[in-house]
């Protein structure tokens, strides 16, 4: 596969989100919002990236029959890097996105990823899959964000352009699965029109 | 009675799959059967329970007194890991017929965010239960826990039982499978805001 073709596959053919459903969780919890969204993505995206070239690098010398708990320690690691980056950083958005962030741990794309690509692929390639993965995924969550946005406060990015309180379910937990059932038939309807 | 008033906000007010949004992967995927949804929320049921006290036992008496809170993350899901592995190699020793129902579901289980999501739940977040916000302790973690998972195992059999009857209807084809399932969610979860005003 080309360089190329490893950082835009995640967009559409390896959608993380539509069409590989990994990683529910954060997908649904996290979207209440477009920014919220986009921050959990490039959350994400950060430990995938390093931890994809990481199991990368260390995959050959790893024995077969522990390889998973080699792996989660090492997704962990960089979880816990990011934890105390965001608490220094960004304490805010920490604050926001709360026990999701320790919870990329066990998120499924990452273990995933480190899996099913990561350890038999070279550094290179390990990185381009990270960022293309993690660019699908950051993607999704921004769209399912925006939805939700719209119809729950009536605002885009914290933009508000509709007068009124919106529709509080959307905000809320039924929203979260309802919005990401429809644009997963929408994402259906477009994969079989291909 | 603010043990009865936890057991109630944990099934029903937080339930933890349709209000905290935890553990959604495997309720997604092994809910086709009552059956298998049955022996997975058995399981769930089991581990975090003794996961929530072992990860708790381990941060009060190992991390905070040394100041490594910034490990629980990486601790906790290594305790969990090996829990699940002990849990497996235990069962198979003393309860065979047990075992042998939990079958493929606990080598899962250490995925299932719903564990590590308890587990970090009871040890940074303070809660309150008809009273001041406070940081629970043994018991009412314990019993949190407890409750938390047997409203996991609500939510799933609920949900498989409907999803035995959505099997045999006819929807459109864009909706098959998994679109169908999280509307279907959905419409629960709703049902599930009316208890909000309970606690």
């Amino acid at each position: 596969m080309s360089k190329l073709g490893l950082i835009t596959k995640g967009i559409v053919k390896d959608n993380p989100t539509f069409v590989l459903v990994l990683g529910m969780c954060p997908t649904l919890a996290t979207t209440t919002s477009a920014m919220n969204g986009l921050e959990m993505g490039l959350a994400t995206m950060f430990v995938l990236i390093l931890s994809n070239i990481v199991v990368s690098l260390v995959a050959p010398m790893v024995p077969d029959k522990v390889r998973i708990p080699v792996y989660i320690v090492i997704i962990a690691t960089f979880v816990t890097v990011l934890q105390l980056m965001m608490q220094a950083f960004v304490p805010d958005v920490y604050e926001t996105l709360g026990l999701f962030i320790p919870l990329i741990v066990v998120n499924c794309i990452v273990l995933g990823r480190a899996e099913a690509f990561a350890n038999k692929n070279s550094v290179v390639d390990s990185a381009l899959d990270g960022i293309g993965i993690g660019i699908g995924f950051t993607l999704s969550l921004t769209v399912i964000g925006i939805v939700r946005e719209i119809l729950g406060s009536g605002s885009v990015f914290g933009w508000k352009f509709i007068p009124g309180d919106g529709i509080l379910a959307f905000v809320m937990a039924p929203g979260a699965f309802m919005v990401l059932g429809y644009l997963m038939v929408l994402f259906n309807k477009y994969l079989a029109k291909k | 009675m603010e043990y009865i008033l936890i057991i109630i906000s944990a099934i029903f007010v937080n339930n933890i799959l349709l209000a905290q949004f935890l553990g959604i992967c495997p309720f997604l995927g092994v809910s086709n059967k009552l059956s298998t949804a049955t022996g997975m929320s058995g399981a769930v049921c089991f581990v975090i329970t003794l996961a929530t006290v072992v990860t708790y036992l381990l941060n009060n008496y190992l991390l905070v007194p040394f100041g490594l809170e910034f490990l629980q993350t990486i601790s906790f899901i290594l305790v969990i890991a090996a829990l699940v592995q002990m849990v497996e190699i235990v069962l198979k020793k003393i309860s065979p017929s047990l075992y042998q129902a939990l079958g493929i579901f606990l080598p899962l289980i250490t995925t299932n965010c719903a564990v590590l999501g308890v587990a970090l739940t009871v040890v940074t977040k303070e809660m309150a239960f008809g009273g001041p916000a406070h940081m629970m302790n043994l018991g009412e973690a314990t019993v949190y826990a407890f409750a938390t998972s047997l409203g996991y195992g609500l939510a799933m059999c609920l949900f498989a039982g409907l999803r035995e009857h959505l099997a045999m209807n006819d929807v459109p084809k864009a909706f098959k499978g998994l679109p169908i399932a999280l509307i279907t969610v959905s419409i629960m979860a709703m049902a599930f805001l009316g208890f909000s005003g309970i606690v």
